[in-house]
């Protein structure tokens, strides 16, 4: 039996969350597996604009839901109008970004639907009709694979930057469902009084990616150029001791041993050696580049690519791809 | 105020260290604690009994041994402690476990806030507690990184919640259910006379047929997932040293930083 | 025989583990380098009712058993030796001996503000010219009506710097040796009373070592612990309880240094193999795990021998001499295993091999507790039952 796919564009502000199209990109990979079509969901307050994005990145059914209370996402409106849209959409694989807000709607509507759910997942795959999901367990020392029982409703939320989106394509075409709220502003028990932005700046322990540079930045402003990568890359700033107790760069930057431990998907180690004291904080990493002039350093033991050369250089360098390529 | 704290054990991962494997973590035996974000949960429920009165119930799903987890919470200071735990409770998946714990709400009785971690190190699916607030049909307020205002006399509660880009403030109705982020506080110790006190309590256990649940209806039978944990496969480091120059070797490399998905 | 650890004993274990992981470790290297002593750590302390651990209730204790001071005062030393010799100095050397030999009014009066850590307090035998030799002293007490007129120096003193109750020593009667040695309860501000710090300690920097100068310090009769001429027993019997803090504490060095070699022999790697797979590190990693569990059975006999009100001189001089000997003998052979890098900073078992050097000198050198177990075997040395002995621990009595 084919299941249909249905994606929940996450948004804010009629701008929608890049992850959003990540969980297209997600389902897209199991649609031919599943047999069955792709439709979108999008609740908000002006979301036109989105629905003919979704329907670009693949979706053939837009479903929309337009009201000043949904602007900005909360969880029981949401759940609501979502689990509504499921009763039209029997048997379906419903698919969103693992973010604060993907992570607790799937769970909530899943609770509703009395159905299963694989949260942050990293891959899918399809074997018969049976949907399975890769996630990573225990801080990443483990790998869980979550299979679906039965072929109603299952939930999956998808990591952020697993699933790479294809090229909009602005000649596709699809149908777009008006859908009404599902509670009025007075039936909704929370109300959101103010929003803060936060910040850009990442910590380090939470990174997905870390940049860091040791004693081969040479000095405090030898760290520019890491900063500007980590900055473009969208990652933290991280440090050996070696940096830190020549006082470059603050404690508060400081991996390995006597510092923080971080297990990131990428670690770009600059003008590092890799003495065992600092890879006791990084060596976990996913992904781990090393850049260094001297081509006989004990991490590249660890790491999975290697620049032997100037930082100063290709450092730059990597950092005007990064812009160039994520358009950033 | 009546306060209902969901407290899981874990294993303890502070004991990760190189050699030594998830799975020998996560195996029968292996160090458990009380899950890290839950001893947030228990200082939160505690600080708002210490400003508002009432007490706090902490309650867990597990096994036998997760009472250790139940006695560490009693040692903090709660006011009693319950357990479930049921044989044919194992391997519920989130939304399994979610039903077990609001037929144990439901048994506790009256309660104006529950307080939950925002997951658990082990799962880590960040779903129960959302989908006890589901299943209940009360206000739910997650990630929160501060109480503004609890006002039981107003049944309101006023919250920042701490989100990716974002923090948010959100007033709810109470009763509510909220799950806190590490920010909120820094959890208390178990006192050495709580630990006395903690030391002899006898901790009910509540089994299917004190819930009212059919056997059925729970664990692994009852789940909509199946969950499989393995070692990831090893990865051996042989290092693709990338040649050429500053632009070609930058193109080189985001294009396998692109495939390995890291970017 | 039982060598299960209670529950409690358990939960009391992971809680002190716990707090020394989080509360200590994280600074205590910037205060063994800098040589200062962690204020900050006091309160949290206190309110975690550590300074009483083992006192009753009815004297704002925690009222737990002797157990309990053991696995304190081991996890605090998995830290750092600096903070169990807080609770060494304040609870073994102090408190405890107040609870053991003083009136009913002076432990309700005393006993309070010690359990809550309000007061900090301190322990003053040895002199410049008197350590292992007691009778050597020269400090002396003159009576004058009910006031006692206290002179002399005490020399190598914890906390002499942090306290504000000092339990010293001095002689009432210059005639006789340990004899004529009397106890006496000072109280910081008192005239005459001065007090400062020793630098320059290899190990232990973190904790407060030095110097109590007294110049005729006037002393009201209620301040003297004990009779005249039982001070000797007095400080002798205080020794029973510090150097089971000590020993325990030396566990915990031990448990420190075998974790560490063990995490970092698994990763470190030479020749193409984690150096744990050579036999030569094995060796050594085998020998720290002996050290630690004979250490340990050692100490838990003692606590169990206190909690029984058994006297346990001599096992408590034969647990502190193997604990501490041992510890820094593990400590070494951590640093060794560790290579270049355990000889520098960045790791704590170089900071723990510098401590574990100072448990085998204070409390009793190990020159002394051999002597003591020889004396002991030969018959010249027996233990004779004390006019105030340390009860048995019972929980109906702790605990109301």
């Amino acid at each position: 039996m084919a299941s249909n796919l249905l994606v929940w564009i996450e948004q804010v502000d009629g701008q929608a969350d890049p992850i959003a199209w990540q969980a297209m990109a997600a389902a897209e990979k199991v649609a031919g597996d599943l047999g069955g079509s792709l439709t979108a969901a999008v609740f908000g307050d002006g979301v036109g604009e989105i629905a003919r994005q979704a329907i670009e990145a693949g979706a053939d059914r837009v479903y929309t839901a337009d009201d000043p209370s949904l602007a900005r996402y909360r969880v029981e409106p949401c759940a609501k109008l979502l689990a509504r849209v499921l009763e039209h959409e029997p048997s379906s694989v419903v698919l969103m970004g693992a973010s604060t807000a993907g992570l607790e709607l799937s769970a909530y509507v899943a609770a509703l639907a009395g159905a299963g759910l694989a949260p942050d997942c990293t891959d899918l795959h399809v074997e018969g009709d049976r949907l399975t999901a890769v996630r990573p367990a225990l801080v990443g020392n483990l790998v869980s694979t979550v299979t679906f029982r039965g072929t109603g409703h299952r939930f999956v939320t998808v990591r952020r930057n697993i699933f790479q989106p294809a090229d909009p394509d602005a000649t596709r075409t699809g149908e777009i469902i008006t859908v009404p709220a599902a509670l009025s502003e007075d039936e909704i028990p929370t109300r959101v009084t103010s929003v803060e932005t936060a910040d850009g700046t990442v910590s380090l322990t939470e990174a997905s990616i870390i940049v860091s540079g040791g004693r081969g930045v040479g000095g405090p402003e030898g760290f520019r150029p890491v900063r500007e990568l980590a900055d473009a890359l969208g990652g933290a700033l991280g440090a050996s001791r070696a940096a830190v107790d020549a006082g470059w760069i603050p404690y508060a930057h400081q991996v390995g041993q006597t510092g923080k431990t971080v297990q990131p998907d990428l670690y770009i180690a600059c003008g590092i050696s890799g003495a065992i004291q600092h890879l006791a904080g990084m060596k976990n990493a996913r992904v781990i580049v090393a850049i260094n002039k001297d081509a006989d350093v004990p991490l590249y033991k660890y790491a999975h690519y290697g620049i032997a050369g100037d930082l100063f250089s290709f450092v730059p360098a990597i950092a005007e791809e990064v812009k160039k390529r994520l358009g950033r | 105020m009546n306060i209902i704290a969901l407290v899981k054990q874990t294993p303890d991962t502070a004991q990760l260290s190189a050699a030594m494997d998830g799975l020998m973590l996560s195996a029968d035996g292996g160090p458990r604690i009380v899950n890290p974000w839950d001893e947030y949960t228990l200082e939160t429920a505690l600080q708002a009994r210490e400003e508002h009165g009432g007490k706090v119930t902490a309650l867990c799903l597990g096994p036998p041994e997760a009472a250790d987890a139940l006695k560490t919470a009693l040692a903090m200071g709660v006011d009693e402690a319950v357990l479930v735990s049921d044989p044919a409770m194992a391997d519920s998946d989130s939304l399994a476990s979610a039903r077990i714990l609001v037929a144990a709400i439901r048994k506790i009785g009256d309660f104006d806030l529950i307080v939950g971690g925002r997951a658990a190190i082990d799962g880590n699916t960040a779903a129960t507690a959302v989908q006890v607030a589901a299943l209940l049909g009360i206000p739910l307020v997650s990630y929160v990184a501060k109480l503004r205002n609890l006002d039981p006399s107003d049944r309101t509660v006023t919250a920042v919640r701490l989100l990716e880009k974002a923090r948010e403030t959100v007033t709810s109705r109470l009763p509510a259910l909220i799950t806190v982020v590490k920010e909120i506080n820094e959890p208390r110790y178990p006192s050495l006379i709580g630990i006395r006190k903690a030391a002899r309590a006898d901790i009910p256990v509540w089994g299917c047929e004190d819930l009212g649940l059919d056997p059925s209806g729970v664990g692994a039978g009852a789940s909509g997932v199946v969950w499989r944990t393995e070692l990831p496969p090893v990865r051996e480091a042989h290092i693709e040293m990338i040649d050429g120059g500053p632009e070609d070797a930058a193109r080189t490399l985001v294009d396998r930083l692109m495939e390995e998905k890291v970017i | 025989m039982d060598f299960e650890l209670s529950d409690e004993h358990r939960m009391v274990e992971r809680m002190v583990y716990d707090f020394a992981r989080n509360e200590i470790l994280p600074s205590i290297r910037e205060h063994d380098r800098n040589g200062t002593f962690p204020h900050e750590l006091l309160p949290k302390m206190a309110a975690q009712g550590f300074m009483g651990i083992c006192l009753p209730e009815r004297y704002d204790g925690a009222g737990m058993d002797f157990i309990s001071l053991g696995l304190l005062s081991e996890g605090l030393e998995w830290a750092d030796s600096s903070v169990r010799e807080t609770i060494a100095v304040h609870l073994g050397l102090h408190a405890l001996p107040v609870f053991q030999w003083g009136t009913e009014e002076q432990k309700e009066r005393f006993l309070p503000p010690l359990a809550t850590g309000a007061n900090i307090a301190c322990f003053g035998l040895t002199e410049p010219g008197a350590g292992s030799d007691v009778a050597a002293m020269t400090s002396r007490a003159r009576k004058e009506g009910d006031t006692y007129l206290v002179s002399g120096e005490k020399m190598w003193i914890t906390l002499s710097d942090v306290a504000d109750r000092f339990l010293v020593f001095a002689k009432t009667d210059q005639e006789e040796g340990t004899r004529g040695i009397t106890a006496f309860l000072l109280e910081r501000g008192w005239e005459g009373l001065s007090t400062g710090t020793i630098k320059g300690k290899m190990g232990v920097r973190a904790s407060n070592t030095g110097w109590i100068n007294m110049d005729e310090v006037p002393v009201p009769e209620s301040h003297r612990l004990g009779e005249e001429g039982e001070g000797f027993k007095i400080a002798m019997s205080c020794l029973d309880n510090a150097r089971y803090t000590v020993a325990a504490g030396a566990v915990g060095l031990m448990k420190f240094c075998l974790e560490a070699s063990v995490s970092y022999a698994r990763q470190r790697r030479t020749f193409g193999q984690p150096i744990g797979d050579h036999q030569l590190v094995k060796q050594l990693i085998a020998q720290m795990k002996q050290r630690v569990d004979l250490g340990e059975l050692a100490v838990r006999k003692v606590g169990w021998l206190k909690n029984r009100g058994m006297r346990n001189t001599r096992e408590t001089s034969m647990a502190k001499w193997y604990c501490t000997e041992s510890a820094f003998a593990t400590a070494s052979d951590a640093v060794q295993v560790h290579g270049a890098y355990g000889y520098s900073d960045e790791y704590d078992v170089e900071r723990h091999l510098r401590n574990s050097k100072s448990a085998v000198i204070y409390e009793g050198t190990s020159q002394i507790h051999q002597l003591m177990q020889a004396d002991y075997e030969f018959g010249n040395r027996t233990d004779r039952p004390l006019r105030c002995e340390m009860p048995a621990y019972d929980p109906a009595y702790w605990q109301s």
